[in-house]
């Protein structure tokens, strides 16, 4: 057993109160009784009511989660398909320029994504607006679904596929028997990873969009721009809440599933 | 039901033609704007060629036609060149600042107990999952002139009046090292929590200090983590907007600022194109350095 040390104890504790410092006093602020996010003046939730008379922010809110849900399904079947293609396939023509451009969005800096994209749909004349956006959001969320579905494809004990084939099964069945029950894990983080990209999108959504849609970061940016208030940190206070619950409960879903496919498997070993 | 190898078609074919179409196509159409010229009008440009009408016509004499002033503008026009420069320099110097701000968390982490590590890799995640423009709104507060750094500050009696925090490439590094800290972290911890620690007693028994069995073993061992670390932290701050334009002032200068102005203000889309190709090159060496240091480490393995 080892012990830390002075230092780590010291540098683990500075590290972790600068990341987490920030956010609680966010939190903290949007309980402000005052008009200020830097002067306490008494506890209030005053600006939580606020938050639910503004009905600008609650649309801008309901458009966010409307292209959160649509953009993270539809990137997530993309996302396995090709991670499918890429873990399994092997070497197929193009296959280079495929995970290139599987990897590049990754890397890509946002306003160049949110610029190209912009472009192509002024080229080929189509209304910009909430369609756009999910279109674009799809596009730069799969890849983030490919590359967690693609590392869980690799660690897969792929006998057992070829045994269900042996046995019988079209690859199609495989698939849907076999290979996604045992991939669930990862699909489903993918999702909520590109649910959560598409929520946090304010660059690409600026690009893209046009009159009438309006998501909830884009809306916080213009409010920012204009100043800062308690009724801004009561928002974002609400989407820290709603994600971390969204995390815990994810994070408890996958650990229940691995403990009970462990149990099966023992099951399964001691009936041999 | 499909045949096998029809099958395997379809599951490559569908994201294949996703990606030409809106990641491939959307890039060349981009190279294609830069070499307009600006127009007033709707769309704000007018092509130099059109890619399928025209190509097969008079290639030669269209690329004569091509319009390299918005390429010439790059080099002439000061404010790109040093928003280039200055973007890579803020990013280089994060990157540097980010770490020796991640590696003592990295390490800290990597030498604590087994049983608590996997809820510290958590804790140092979740945040990510928080939104970016959040976690950049929550230092506005914090940083501005009445604000709690401030107030800090002064009730220490470390500063008499409020500095101006807010508005200065100060805030950008704070920025830039609050949401990329992650990005770091996790490298390095992967790379030191692999280490066998009887590499560090053998060095203590042949008589190295504790600073000397850092230097000479764990460091250098921790190298791959730290190379992926900085191309992690280096090549997304070069092509940030949302930090320099919340957190700085007039005098920051970054390419992806500079390139959302040129578009959204000037609606000089064929100028921001151009600015964005350039940036795409500037980024392309660190992207390929990364790229190839990763598959390196995936066949060590």
């Amino acid at each position: 057993m080892k012990r830390l040390s002075a230092f780590n104890v010291v540098s683990l504790t500075l590290g972790f109160s600068f990341l987490y410092l920030p956010i609680v006093l966010l939190i903290l602020y949007s309980f402000n009784a005052g008009r200020s996010v830097a002067v306490w003046g008494g506890w209030s939730t005053k600006w939580y009511g606020s938050v639910f008379e503004n009905d600008q922010l609650l649309d801008a809110a309901w458009v966010t989660l409307q292209v959160g849900v649509l953009s993270a399904s539809v990137a997530t079947v993309l996302g396995t398909l090709a991670a499918l293609a890429l873990a399994r396939y092997g070497r197929f023509r193009g296959r280079t320029l495929f995970s290139a451009m599987v990897y590049a969005p990754l890397v890509m800096p946002e306003v160049i994504t949110g610029l190209s994209l912009l472009l192509l749909f002024v080229a080929v004349n189509l209304d910009r607006g909430f369609w756009t956006i999910v279109l674009s959001h799809i596009t730069f969320t799969m890849c983030f679904v490919a590359v967690v579905v693609q590392s869980r494809l690799a660690s897969f004990d792929r006998s057992v596929e070829e045994a269900a084939m042996d046995l019988g099964c079209t690859p199609f069945v495989t698939f849907f028997r076999i290979t996604l029950p045992i991939i669930l894990p990862a699909v489903i983080s993918g999702w909520m990873l590109a649910f959560t990209l598409s929520l946090d999108d304010l660059v690409i959504a600026s690009f893209t969009t046009g009159p009438g849609a309006t998501t909830l970061p884009m809306k916080i940016y213009s409010d920012v721009r204009l100043g800062v208030k308690p009724e801004i940190n009561a928002v974002c206070s609400l989407m820290v809440g709603v994600v971390t619950i969204a995390v815990v409960i994810a994070s408890i879903m996958t650990k229940r599933q691995e403990v009970e496919r462990e149990r099966a498997e023992r099951a399964a070993l001691a009936g041999r | 039901m499909f045949a096998r190898g029809n099958q395997r078609w379809i599951v490559t074919a569908i994201p294949y033609a996703w990606m030409l179409v809106f990641f491939l196509v959307p890039f060349l159409i981009v190279l294609k704007i830069s070499f307009s010229s600006t127009e007033i009008a709707q769309p704000p440009y007018s092509p130099t060629f059109d890619l399928i009408n025209d190509v097969w016509v008079d290639t030669l004499e269209k690329l004569q036609a091509l319009q390299f002033d918005n390429y010439k503008r790059l080099f002439t026009d000061s404010i790109y060149v040093e928003s280039y420069l200055s973007s890579l320099w803020i990013a280089g110097t994060s990157t540097l600042m980010m770490l020796f701000l991640a590696y003592p968390i990295a390490y800290g982490m990597a030498r604590a107990p087994k049983s608590i590590r996997p809820t510290l890799v958590m804790m140092v995640i979740l945040p990510f999952w928080t939104s970016f423009l959040i976690r950049i709104y929550a230092w506005i507060s914090i940083l501005s002139e009445e604000g709690l750094l401030n107030s800090l500050l002064v009730s220490l009696g470390i500063i008499d009046e409020p500095m101006q925090i807010l508005s200065t490439n100060t805030a950008v590094y704070i920025g830039i090292l609050y949401s990329y800290l992650p990005f770091m972290v996790l490298p390095l911890y992967s790379a030191l929590e692999k280490m066998d620690d009887s590499l560090i007693e053998a060095a203590k028994d042949l008589g190295c200090t504790q600073f000397q069995a850092f230097w000479r073993v764990t460091f250098p061992l921790s190298i791959p983590g730290v190379i992926a670390g900085c191309f992690l932290v280096f090549i997304p701050a070069v092509g940030e907007f949302v930090i320099p334009d919340l957190l700085g002032g007039s005098e920051t200068l970054m390419i992806g600022k500079t390139m959302w102005e040129e578009f959204f203000n000037n609606r000089d889309w064929p100028a921001a194109s151009a600015v964005a190709v350039a940036l795409l090159i500037v980024l392309m060496i660190p992207i390929v350095i990364f790229q190839s240091n990763e598959a390196r480490q995936q066949e060590m393995r």
